[in-house]
């Protein structure tokens, strides 16, 4: 703080302000970037996926074992809450932080009820009698799945610590460049999910 | 209880072995010793401040290169044991487990603990400086970088006494590696050893990106930029491709192991070679990943020993370009024999040979810069010069290897030992001993003995071919690698023996360079120039060793090699001095997160190799606090006034 008075008597204030500005900038390129690494890492579980498609070693099937109202009721829970983050963002070009906040607790609401739904799933088809250990197939459906809501887990996570971060700073560069990563996380994992949705689940049934 | 304790004791701790317990007892005598040390002159809060929580890219680099050289004795002294095993037939030394753990733990520690790390070391060391930055993009995730490696590292090493070695092979093929034929804790250590430490390369690989595509000096164009840099986004590119793969690979040999699961296992509609090909997928970019920035070393070097402009910079940034891309494409050749069709093949068969183009035309760059130049021999010069014809025919045998039906004849076979290691050796490894040297005294402010160099580097140049060109010959006589002993009839005698002999003037050169850096720190040459080789590229225009915040002024650049041709313009009075114009300095503060965060990773994975799971759910709460923690820390950066500046460059002898 010292340091930053010193500074504001050599008046290069304005300076600075806009150093950290562009600072922010770069972190939302790096962000950019861990979402093409996480690309490949999901991109790999798919391609697992694929090759274990048909494993079921004598087990059951995709076919015999999903419920796909459950599926796409989450489906729309997700879809539902990517739309309220981007109302979220909008809210905060807008500089109207109280609706952000809002808007944001209504996504991680949804992305909980997406959680819940899909530990339900698990817990069923566990009680099921089907698990990681049934066989190949259903060892990389447990993976691929579970690492989309594990990532939707850690999106909450840092939901809640932004909420709070907002309450209490309001909208700066700092707290807008974490939503707008945030909002991008979001986003990425919705399209995941489409594809997820599409690759496990209507292609198993069919 | 008493018999609880002693048995958990003789399963936790490894023991039967004189070797491991004379181990236990050095690594306890030097923490001691470190304990003590530290405790006496009052220097734990001196390594808290600044080492432990430091975020300068060059205090990282540093620690980086000391990790890797630590790691590169360790991963020799398993070389060494390997070949007093081999040195004549029916040798009693090592016992076949003892054999399987120490080649195992040599090839991981070779690539994952010292290639990657000593080339981490030098990204951080010289990047920067070479950009005209004042750190990295993001200092704080470089710092979680190199603890993260560190502690990944840390673990793995730690199998060695405690629970056992992994011993499955560098890459750990499954169904070897999985609980039938790999039970106990050590298969696990090389997992979650490498998984922690491959996280933070990862990120290093992001982090690099975006260091290079934007905190570059005003007016540096792409096209100007110095060529090591180039080669460090190739590499940081091959990075943020291929490790989230090896990520995924190894959570599923994981999950096979820990949870049951049937990805890799022969029942159960598992499939053994899916993990081959995606192992390898990781694999083969990952041997280009660490040689890519070599070829950008010797760039530099050959440019600035010549004293010329380097030789078809369009070219050589093309190739290394075009080595990022192919190299996602060639993974099916380290499995020939796996038996897919032939189209298949014949495609990375090619693929492979294409490879050979680019690094042709860089080795034809290379010579032609030398070419007509002024060449001085100096140590990063000599190494770049051993390199040449080593890589060449490294170069040429894996073309060899990626004729596919010859390959057959050749699969894991000696010949291949010899090819591999002599592109690693001849490659990264003299790349990164002549980037040691050449950016040595721009880190520490003095050069390393020339003379004690020239010793270490005869002696592991002539040691290499002794020791590896017998193997490409006994390749071809039969000899198939991971054995642990042959007998008399196989006439394999002569030449393993050379080829210890061979192995042991390595050793050698390489207590050459420790006595070399040891002497150096004390009589070393001095360089109080900041230019000690009258280079070309810009982390030369500064002092030596360079101040924390890097560049006083953060200069503007117009030329390819641009401190040459400041430098030129001065020798012809045609330079304009531009008027000094200091500014506060903007830079991160210090954290000890990345380290504390990184014992929590450690706790995870040891919980896990145990199966203690407790440990490691105590271990992500505590990685999940320390992300929380530092997500609302928001005072992490502060203002380097100007006085301060003027004072440290006064004190390096510039006046501003």
């Amino acid at each position: 703080m010292q340091q930053m008075a010193k500074h504001h008597d050599h008046g290069h204030g304005h300076d600075h302000d806009h150093g950290h500005e562009e600072h922010e900038q770069l972190k939302v390129l790096g962000f950019w970037i861990f979402v093409v690494t996480d690309c490949i890492l999901f991109g790999s579980l798919f391609a697992t996926y694929a090759v274990m498609m048909h494993s079921f070693a004598g087990g059951p099937t995709g076919k015999e074992m999903f419920e796909l109202p459950g599926i796409i009721a989450s489906t729309f829970i997700l879809l539902t809450s990517s739309f309220t983050s981007g109302l979220a963002v909008l809210a905060m070009n807008k500089g109207k932080v109280k609706e952000m906040i809002s808007w944001l607790a209504v996504t991680a609401l949804l992305g909980l009820a997406f959680v819940v739904l899909e530990v339900n799933e698990f817990a069923h088809l566990m009680h099921e009698g089907v698990t990681m250990g049934t066989s190949g197939f259903w060892s990389a459906f447990f993976t691929l799945v579970g690492t989309h809501g594990l990532h939707v887990s850690v999106g909450l996570f840092w939901m809640v610590a932004l909420m709070i971060q907002l309450k209490r700073r309001g909208i700066t560069p700092v707290t807008r460049r974490k939503v707008t990563n945030l909002s991008l996380y979001w986003h990425f994992l919705d399209v995941v999910w489409i594809f997820l949705f599409t690759v496990v689940y209507l292609m198993g049934v069919m | 209880m008493w018999e609880n304790i002693k048995e958990f004791a003789s399963t936790f701790f490894v023991t039967g072995d004189p070797l491991i317990y004379g181990a236990d007892v050095s690594i306890a005598l030097t923490m001691v010793a470190i304990v003590f040390v530290l405790t006496k002159y009052k220097k734990w809060g001196w390594l808290w401040r600044e080492w432990l929580t430091t975020v300068d890219h060059k205090r990282i680099g540093i620690m980086y290169l000391i990790a890797s050289l630590l790691m590169l004795f360790r991963g020799g002294v398993d070389a060494l044991l390997m070949r007093l095993q081999l040195a004549f037939p029916n040798v009693e030394f090592l016992h076949s487990d003892h054999y399987n753990a120490i080649f195992t733990t040599h090839g991981t520690i070779m690539i994952l603990f010292m290639a990657m790390p000593m080339m981490f070391g030098l990204f951080n060391m010289v990047v920067p400086l070479q950009l005209g930055a004042r750190d990295v993009a993001y200092p704080f995730l470089n710092a979680l970088s190199f603890w993260l490696f560190m502690l990944g590292a840390m673990l793995f090493n730690l199998s060695f006494v405690i629970g056992g070695s992994p011993d499955a092979g560098w890459l750990s093929y499954p169904p070897l590696s999985q609980n039938d034929f790999s039970p106990g804790p050590g298969q696990n250590f090389w997992i979650w050893g490498i998984q922690i430490s491959g996280i933070g390369s990862l990120a290093t690989g992001i982090n690099f990106i975006v260091t290079i595509l934007k905190m570059r000096a005003p007016g540096m164009k792409l096209s100007q930029m110095p060529l090591f840099s180039w080669s460090v986004l190739s590499s940081s590119i091959m990075i943020i491709f291929a490790f989230p793969i090896l990520t995924v690979t190894i959570a599923l040999l994981f999950l096979d192991r820990f949870a049951g699961a049937h990805f890799f296992t022969m029942d159960g509609g598992g499939n053994p070679m899916m993990y081959l090909n995606l192992i390898w997928m990781w694999g083969h970019p990952e041997v280009y990943i660490v040689v890519v920035p070599a070829f950008g070393i010797f760039s530099e070097v050959v440019a600035t020993f010549s004293r010329k402009k380097i030789f078809g910079y369009k070219s050589m940034v093309w190739a290394l370009m075009a080595i990022a891309v192919l190299s996602f494409f060639t993974w099916a050749h380290h499995f020939f024999t796996m038996g897919t069709s032939a189209s298949v093949i014949a495609f990375f068969a090619i693929s492979t040979m294409v490879i050979a183009i680019p690094t042709g035309v860089k080795v034809f760059n290379w010579l032609f810069t030398m070419f007509r130049g002024r060449i001085s021999f100096k140590q990063p010069m000599l190494w770049t010069i051993a390199f040449i014809p080593c890589f060449l025919v490294g170069g040429a045998t894996g073309v060899m290897l990626a004729v596919a039906p010859a390959d057959y004849q050749y699969h894991n076979s000696y010949f291949l030992i010899a090819h591999f290691h002599q592109v690693l050796i001849g490659g990264v490894v003299f790349g990164y001993l002549a980037g040691i040297y050449y950016w040595w005294p721009k880190l520490f402010g003095f050069k390393l003995d020339e003379k004690l160099g020239k010793w270490g580097f005869w002696f592991w140049n002539i040691g290499f071919y002794v020791c590896f060109m017998p193997q490409y010959a006994l390749g071809f006589m039969g000899m198939t690698r991971r054995y642990y002993t042959y007998g008399w009839d196989r006439g394999w005698a002569d030449m393993n023996l050379i080829s210890t002999v061979g192995a042991f003037m390595m050793g050698i050169g390489f207590l050459f360079q420790v006595w070399q850096i040891a002497y150096s720190i004390k009589h070393g040459e001095r360089d109080t120039t900041g230019d000690p080789w009258d280079a070309r590229t810009l982390e030369w225009s500064i002092p030596s060793p360079a101040p924390f915040y890097n560049f006083a002024v953060v200069p503007t650049v117009k030329d390819a090699d641009d401190w040459w041709a400041t430098k030129q313009a001065k020798a012809n009075g045609t330079h304009k001095e531009e008027p000094v114009h200091l500014e506060p300095i903007h830079m991160p503060k210090n954290s000890g997160i990345p380290f504390i965060m990184s014992l929590f990773w450690f706790m995870v994975g040891f919980g896990f190799t145990f199966g203690w799971v407790w440990i490691a759910v105590l271990g992500f709460i505590g990685v999940a606090v320390c992300m929380w923690v530092r997500s609302f820390q928001y005072d992490t950066d502060y203002y380097v006034p100007v006085d301060e500046v003027r004072r440290t460059e006064a004190s390096l002898g510039r006046v501003l």
